[in-house]
C-alpha cells in the first residue's frame, strides 16, 4: 500500500497543490449568533461561546461540512480542519480545555467525511485532509510582561503535552498530513513538531508534516523576530513535506519571503496569503482575478508547489487561484549544498 | 585562499562561567542585566556564535540557563545569532534546547558514559532540532593521542549517521584541546595530536566539523599573556590549516600571528609543533622577557610611539588600538596638504596591511572588525575637516546604496570603498551587512539613489548578488549595478550577473577603480559610451568563458543556414597567399616575449587585474610585481641558455566551404582534395545578426571564387615538461609552475607572431600592418584564428586534421593525445581565415537535428558524436 506521503509527493511532483481559504472569513457570512454557537449542549455553559469557531465541528457540523464541501467544489486538493484554536491551550479562553479533544477528533471526521464523499463523485482526484495545528494565544519565547522580560506564560512542555493531544485526536479522526500553521513564535512550532514526531513515534505511523509560518509585517521577521531563513533553519529538522507562509500579508507583500522559502528549501513550497491587508472595516477587499494574478506569476517564477489563501479569501479566490496555476509547472526541489545550518532570528550557515 | 581562513568559526566564551571570573560574580549576584552586556559585547566583537554555560556548584544551573536564555531571547542585538549551550549537565543542556528558538549547538555529549546513553541523548538533540559538540571522549576516558582522536571521533560518527541517522553536517568534534609545555614530557605531543587528528577526521569524516576551547592550550602559562596570546595564535595558524574550522576563542586574547616578535614565535612554534625536546625549556627561559608587566614589553610599548606617524597609524590599524588614533590622526592631517590624504595615503596603506594579513590567514575576523573600527574612528576625526574645505554650494555627486549581500558579514572592501566614495564627494547610504535583497531594492527606491554597490566575500554571494540583479530586472529597475568583493570577478560579472538585469552592471574590482567607474557611470555624457564600452567588454568576456548559457530561442539547422553569414562573394576577392603550402617556423624567445599577453599569466597565479595596472594595484600589487619580476627573471635565463625551444609549423591551402564543410586541397585547380574540415553553426535565435559557421568565412563551391584557408600549431618547447620536473624534483614547485605559466604565455606570444608573419608576409594580405602588442591583444587585427576546442569550433577531433594537413608531429614534436589535448602542455593550434569580416564567434547550444548531421559528416555514430559534442549539447 503506498503511503499518504508517497501519493501526495507523486502528486506534487506533477502539479500545483491548491489548498482552501479562509474558513473564519466563511463562517462570519452566516452571521451566527450567540445560541447557534451553544447549540442544545452548551446552551447553559458558563462562558460565552460566540466567536468560538472550532466549537461548530460540534455545534454546526452541517455548515462546516458545507464549507469544506464549497472548498473541494472550488478544486481544492487539501482541505484543513477547523482546528486552528482547538489545542487546550487556547480553548482556556472559553474553559473548555476538557472538550479540546473532542472538538479536534470531530472536526477531523467532518472533514474526511466530506472528502471521502467527494473521492468516491470523482476517484480520479485524490482529496486530502491536513490536520491543522494552530499557534495557540500563548508564546513561549516573548515575555507577556515588559517588566519582566524572563517571564513566559507557558513553557515548552505545556505546549508539547497540549500538541501531543491535538495530534493524536486529529489523526484518529482521519487527517491525513499535519498541519502546523501560522506560526509566530518559533518556539511555539519547535513545540509543536517535537509532539507531532513523539505522537508518530508512538503511533509507528508518519504522516506527512506542513509547516507555515508568518511573517507579521514589513520587517520580513515573524513576531519572534526571527528572518523567513532563519524560521526555515530552525523548523527543517522534522523534514517536512513542506515548508511556507502565510496569514499578516497580501500575496503583493508577501513575494519576496516566499520567494526566500523557494530559494533554501529542500522540500515542497506552499503559500496561502490573505487577500491583501484589510480595510478600515476589516473586510478583505482583493478579490479572487487579482489575488489569482498574483500567485499565477509565483507560480511562474517557479516559487511555489503549494497555493491557498488565508483570511478573507473565499471559495472563488480558490477557483480563479486553481484555474491561474493548472497551467505552470511545480517549483523543481532545488540540490542544497550540505552545510550545517543553524539560527539565531538571523541564520548561519557554516 | 583567503576564504578558506575567513570562514573560521569564532564562538564567543566570556559567557561561561567556568571561564570568566567577571561573568560568574556577575551570574552569582543575579546581575542579569549586565551578564548580557558582556553577551552583547561579544557578538559586536564579532563572536559568530555564544557559548553559555552556568555550570557552577554555587548555582541553580538549570535555572540560571534557562533564566539567562529567556533574556536573550528579548534582546535581538544578542540573539541575532546561533546559541551554543554548553554543560556537562544533561539537564540543563534538555532546559536550553526547550528556550531557544533558532538551531543551537549543544556542547557536548560524547561515549564517556556508553553508546546507550550516546544515542539516547543524540536522539533527542535531533529532535528539538540542534546541531552538537561531540568530544572525544568513550568509556576508557578521554582521547589524548592522534590515534585515540581519530579513533574515538570515527566510532562516535558511525553510531550517529548510522543508528540515530543524526546529519553529518550538523556534528562538530572536539578532539580536546591539553595544555603543552606542562614540563611533563607526554604533553609534548599535545598539540601536534590534535592537529593531526584534526586533519585525519576532516579527511575521512565527510561533512563534519572541528572546533576546540583554545585557552587550554596555553594552560601553563597563567599570569603571561604575551605569551599565552602568542601560543594561541600559532596554534590556530597551524590547527585551521589541519582542517579546524570552529572554535572556542577570546578574541582578545589572539596575537596577529605576523606581529609576534620572531624569537618568541619560533619559541612557540618549536613547542607547538614539538620540534625539538628542549622547546618547552627554551620557551620557559624566554618566557619572563615578555612578561605581561615586564620591562620588555613596557620598553615595546612606548617604543611604536617613536615612529614615524604612518606607521604609528598602521600599528594602531593593525592592532585595533583606539588610543593614540585621534592624536596620531590629526598629526598626520597637519602634515598632509589636505585632510583627504591622510585617507587616501596612511590610513589606506594600513588598512591595506590589514587585508594582506586577513587575507593570508594571519588575522582573524574579530581582529579585523577592531581595525575597521579604528579606522572609522580616524575618518570620524577627519569628515568635519573634508566638509570645511568643501565649497559651501557643492552638491552631491550621486547617491550609492551600498550593501554586503545576505549571507556574507565581510565589508572592509565596501566600507573602504564607501569611505573613498565620500570624500569625492559621493553621498554614499551604507546598509552595513548581511542585508536581504528586498531590503536594499526596497531602500534604493525610497532614497532615489543613482546607484547601487553590492559587496561579498564568500562564494555563495555570488549567488545572492545573481538574486539581487534579477530582482532588480523584475522590479523594473535600470540604474547601475556595482559589483566588488574578493571572491567577484569580471567573468562573473559577465557571465551570470549582467546576463540578469538589462541596467548597467559593472565589475568593480578594487577601491581604487570606484570613483573613475561612478563619475563616468554617474555623468549623462560619459554614460553612454562607458555603457557601451562595458557591453562589449562582458561580451567578449562571456565568448572568452565559452559555455556560455543560451537564453534565445533556438532555430532549425535549416533555419540557421538560412541566416548564414554572407562573403559577399560576387563583389569580393579573397586575396591570394605569397607562400602555399606548409613552412615551418621557429622564433626566439627574446623576439616572442615581446607578444605576451600578462593579464592571464596573473590570473593563473589567482591575481586579479589587468596588465599592466596590475602591477600598482593597492592590493595584489606588490606580489604582481615580485612574481612578474620573477618570470622575467626565468625569461632571461631560457633566452640564455636556450634550453626551451619554441617550434612552429603553418601552411596555407587553397580551399572551398561545402555547407558547413571547408574542403581543403593540394593544387590551385582545387581537384586534388587533401582533407575536409568540419564545423558547427550557431543554432540559436540571432535576430539582425547571421547565424555564423567558420566555412561561411571560406567561399562556397558553387561561387567560383579561388580562397584559401590557413592552420598552425605552435608550441614554446617539447623541454617544457622536463625542465619543470627538474624543478619540482629539487622540491622548487614555485618556479616548477612558474616555468609552466612562462611557457604558456610563450605559445600564446608564439601565436600571436605567427599570425601577424601570416597577415604581414606569408599571407600577405595585411600588409602595412601596424599594431602594437595591445591592439593585437585586443584582437584589432583583420582575419582570426580560431583554435579547434574553443568557442568557434569547439569540437576536439578536428585538430587531427591540423596534425595532418601540416605534419605537426615530425615538425614540432607536438603531439594529440586520445582525448585530442595537446602535448606539451604550452601549445597552441588552430585555423587562419583572411576575410575580413571573419569574426570570433561562440557555437554555444547547438539542436539534435545539427548533432545528427555532425555525425553524418563526421562518419561518425550520433553516441559517438554525442559523446564530442557534450558541452554543447547541454544548458
Amino acid at each position: 500500500m503506498t503511503t499518504t506521503l508517497e501519493k501526495i509527493t507523486a502528486i506534487a511532483q506533477q502539479r500545483i497543490l491548491i489548498l482552501d481559504g479562509a474558513m473564519g472569513t466563511m463562517i462570519q457570512r452566516h452571521q451566527l449568533t450567540e445560541a447557534d454557537y451553544r447549540g442544545e449542549r452548551f446552551k447553559d455553559w458558563h462562558v460565552d461561546l460566540k466567536g468560538n469557531n472550532d466549537l461548530l465541528a460540534i455545534t454546526q457540523p452541517e455548515l462546516i461540512a458545507n464549507i469544506h464541501a464549497e472548498y473541494f467544489a472550488a478544486g481544492a486538493d487539501i482541505i484543513e480542519t477547523n482546528t486552528f484554536n482547538a489545542t487546550t491551550i487556547a480553548m482556556a479562553d472559553y474553559d473548555m480545555q476538557s472538550i479540546s479533544r473532542e472538538i479536534n477528533v470531530a472536526a477531523a471526521q467532518l472533514a474526511r467525511k466530506v472528502a471521502d464523499e467527494f473521492m468516491q463523485a470523482d476517484p480520479s482526484k485524490p482529496r486530502f485532509v491536513a490536520g491543522v495545528l494552530g499557534p495557540t494565544n500563548r508564546t513561549a519565547s516573548i515575555s507577556p510582561d515588559v517588566n519582566d522580560p524572563a517571564k513566559r506564560n507557558v513553557t515548552f512542555d505545556e505546549l508539547v503535552v497540549a500538541y501531543a493531544e491535538s495530534t493524536h485526536a486529529l489523526i484518529e479522526g482521519g487527517a491525513d498530513l499535519i498541519l502546523i500553521e501560522t506560526i509566530f513564535d518559533t518556539l511555539n512550532a519547535k513545540a509543536a513538531a517535537f509532539a507531532v514526531q513523539q505522537v508518530f513515534d508512538e503511533l509507528e505511523r508518519t504522516l506527512p508534516v506542513m509547516i507555515s509560518g508568518t511573517i507579521t509585517d514589513a520587517s520580513g521577521r515573524t513576531l519572534s523576530g526571527q528572518t523567513a531563513e532563519a524560521f526555515y533553519y530552525s523548523l527543517r529538522h522534522i523534514k517536512p513535506f513542506s515548508f511556507g507562509l502565510n496569514c499578516a500579508l497580501g500575496p503583493d507583500l508577501l513575494r519576496q519571503y516566499v520567494a526566500e522559502i523557494a530559494k533554501i528549501s529542500e522540500c515542497f513550497v506552499s503559500a496561502h496569503p490573505n487577500a491583501g491587508l484589510p480595510n478600515e472595516f476589516g473586510e478583505y477587499d482583493m478579490q479572487g482575478p487579482e489575488m489569482a494574478g498574483h500567485i499565477s506569476e509565483w507560480a511562474e517564477s517557479g516559487l511555489v508547489n503549494i497555493v491557498g489563501g488565508c483570511c478573507g479569501s473565499t471559495p472563488e479566490h480558490i477557483a480563479a487561484i486553481a484555474a491561474a496555476v493548472a497551467k505552470h509547472n511545480p517549483r523543481q526541489l532545488p540540490q542544497i549544498e550540505k552545510k550545517m545550518r543553524l539560527s539565531g532570528l538571523e541564520p548561519f550557515v557554516h | 585562499m583567503s576564504e578558506e581562513f575567513s570562514t573560521f568559526i569564532n564562538i564567543g566564551e566570556r559567557t561561561n562561567v567556568t571561564g570568566s571570573a567577571i561573568f560568574k560574580r556577575l551570574i552569582l549576584n543575579d546581575d542579569f542585566e549586565a551578564a548580557l552586556d558582556v553577551a552583547r559585547q561579544q557578538v559586536e566583537n564579532g563572536a559568530q556564535i555564544i557559548d553559555i554555560n552556568m555550570d557552577e556548584a554555587m548555582l541553580d544551573s538549570k535555572q540560571a540557563m534557562i533564566t539567562f536564555l529567556n533574556l536573550i531571547a528579548s534582546e535581538p542585538d544578542i540573539s541575532k545569532v546561533p546559541i551554543m549551550l554548553d554543560s556537562s549537565k544533561w539537564e540543563v543542556i534538555e532546559a536550553g534546547l526547550k528556550c531557544v528558538q533558532g538551531k543551537a549547538i549543544v556542547n557536548s555529549i560524547s561515549l564517556k558514559e556508553g553508546e546507550e546513553q550516546f544515542i539516547q541523548q543524540a536522539r533527542l538533540i535531533k529532535q528539538y532540532g540542534a546541531a552538537t559538540v561531540v568530544m572525544a571522549f568513550d568509556e576508557k576516558g578521554q582521547a589524548d593521542t592522534e590515534d585515540r582522536k581519530v579513533e574515538i571521533c570515527t566510532r562516535s560518527y558511525e553510531i550517529l549517521t548510522q543508528v540515530v541517522d543524526f546529519p553529518p553536517e550538523d556534528i562538530i568534534f572536539d578532539p580536546n584541546i591539553f595544555a603543552v609545555a606542562t614540563g611533563i614530557e607526554e604533553h609534548d605531543r599535545y598539540a601536534v595530536d590534535f592537529i593531526e587528528a584534526t586533519r585525519r577526521i576532516r579527511a575521512t569524516l565527510p561533512h563534519v566539523h572541528v572546533s576546540g576551547g583554545l585557552s587550554n592550550i596555553s594552560f601553563s602559562f597563567r599570569g603571561n599573556n604575551p605569551v599565552r596570546e602568542a601560543m594561541h595564535s600559532v596554534f590556530l595558524y597551524h590547527a585551521i590549516r589541519a582542517g579546524m574550522d570552529m572554535g572556542i576563542v577570546n578574541a582578545g586574547q589572539l596575537e596577529v600571528y605576523d606581529e609576534i616578535p620572531l624569537e618568541l614565535r619560533d619559541a612557540v612554534e618549536d613547542v607547538i609543533l614539538n620540534r625539538h625536546p628542549e622547546a618547552t625549556e627554551k620557551l620557559l627561559e624566554l618566557a619572563p622577557k615578555y612578561q605581561g608587566g615586564g620591562k620588555v614589553a613596557q620598553k615595546e610599548d612606548l617604543q611604536w610611539r617613536d615612529w614615524p606617524v604612518s606607521k604609528r597609524l598602521e600599528h594602531s590599524l593593525v592592532k585595533g588600538l583606539t588610543d593614540f588614533i585621534i592624536e596620531d590622526t590629526e598629526e598626520a592631517r597637519l602634515a598632509a596638504e589636505r585632510p583627504l590624504h591622510v585617507i587616501e595615503g596612511p590610513l589606506m596603506d594600513g588598512m591595506n596591511v590589514v587585508g594582506d594579513l586577513f587575507g593570508e590567514g594571519k588575522m582573524f575576523l574579530p581582529q579585523v572588525v577592531k581595525s575597521a573600527r579604528v579606522m572609522k574612528k580616524a575618518v570620524a576625526h577627519l569628515q568635519p575637516f573634508i566638509e570645511a574645505e568643501k565649497n559651501g554650494g557643492a552638491s552631491s555627486n550621486g547617491k550609492i546604496l551600498m550593501a554586503t549581500v545576505k549571507g556574507d558579514v565581510h565589508d572592509i572592501g565596501k566600507n573602504i570603498v564607501g569611505v573613498v566614495l565620500q570624500c569625492n564627494n559621493f553621498e554614499v547610504i551604507d546598509l552595513g551587512v548581511m542585508v536581504p535583497c528586498a531590503k536594499i531594492l526596497e531602500e534604493a527606491k525610497a532614497q532615489n539613489v543613482d546607484m547601487i554597490g553590492l559587496s561579498g566575500l564568500i562564494t555563495p554571494s555570488l549567488d545572492e548578488m545573481v538574486y539581487v540583479a534579477s530582482e532588480m530586472e523584475r522590479l523594473g529597475f535600470d540604474i547601475p549595478l556595482l559589483i566588488g568583493g574578493a571572491t567577484t570577478s569580471k567573468a562573473h560579472t559577465a557571465v551570470k550577473i549582467e546576463q540578469n538585469y538589462s541596467g548597467p552592471v559593472v565589475y568593480v574590482p578594487n577601491a581604487s577603480r570606484a570613483v573613475g567607474v561612478c563619475q563616468k557611470l554617474i555623468s549623462a555624457e560619459t554614460r553612454p559610451a562607458y555603457v557601451a564600452e562595458l557591453d562589449a567588454e562582458y561580451a567578449k568576456v562571456r565568448e572568452q568563458h565559452g559555455k556560455k548559457r543560451t537564453r534565445t530561442k533556438p532555430v532549425t539547422l535549416e533555419q540557421a543556414r538560412a541566416n548564414r553569414f554572407d562573403g559577399d562573394w560576387a563583389n569580393y576577392i579573397p586575396p591570394e597567399p605569397k607562400k602555399l603550402g606548409v613552412t615551418p617556423v621557429s622564433a626566439s624567445i627574446a623576439t616572442l616575449r615581446k607578444y605576451i599577453d600578462w593579464t592571464p599569466f596573473f590570473m593563473t597565479w589567482s591575481l586579479a587585474g589587468k596588465y599592466p595596472r596590475i602591477l600598482d594595484d593597492e592590493i595584489v600589487g606588490q606580489e604582481a610585481k615580485s612574481l612578474f619580476a620573477d618570470a622575467n627573471a626565468m625569461l632571461d635565463e631560457l633566452e640564455k641558455a636556450q634550453t626551451l625551444q619554441p617550434k612552429g609549423v603553418m601552411g596555407i591551402f587553397p580551399a572551398q566551404a561545402c555547407g558547413d564543410d571547408i574542403h581543403v586541397f593540394a593544387d590551385q585547380q582545387r581537384i586534388q582534395k587533401l582533407l575536409t574540415t568540419h564545423h558547427l553553426r550557431q543554432q540559436t535565435e540571432k535576430g539582425d545578426r547571421p547565424n555564423y559557421c567558420l566555412s561561411d568565412f571560406v567561399a562556397p563551391q558553387d561561387s567560383n571564387v579561388d580562397d584559401y584557408i590557413g592552420a598552425f600549431a605552435v608550441t614554446a618547447g617539447v623541454e617544457e615538461d622536463e625542465l619543470a620536473k627538474a624543478y619540482s624534483d629539487v622540491g622548487d614547485d614555485y618556479n616548477a609552475i612558474m616555468l609552466k605559466a612562462v611557457a604558456d604565455r610563450l605559445a600564446e606570444g608564439f601565436a600571436e607572431y605567427l599570425h601577424e608573419q601570416v597577415r604581414t608576409q606569408l599571407w600577405g594580405y595585411a600588409a602595412d600592418e601596424a599594431l602594437d602588442n595591445d591592439a593585437l591583444i585586443a584582437e584589432k587585427y583583420c582575419g582570426i584564428r580560431p583554435a579547434p576546442g574553443y568557442a568557434a569550433c569547439p569540437e576536439h577531433t578536428e585538430k587531427q586534421q591540423i596534425w595532418d594537413l601540416l605534419d605537426a608531429e615530425k615538425h614540432t614534436g607536438m603531439q594529440l593525445t586520445d582525448s585530442y589535448a595537446m602535448w606539451p602542455g604550452a601549445s597552441v593550434s588552430g585555423w587562419y581565415f583572411s576575410h575580413p569580416k571573419s569574426q570570433y564567434f561562440a557555437v554555444a547550444k547547438i539542436q539534435q537535428d545539427q548533432l545528427q548531421d555532425y555525425a553524418r559528416r563526421k562518419g561518425w555514430s550520433v553516441e559517438e558524436a554525442t559523446k564530442w559534442l557534450m558541452p554543447n549539447l547541454s544548458d
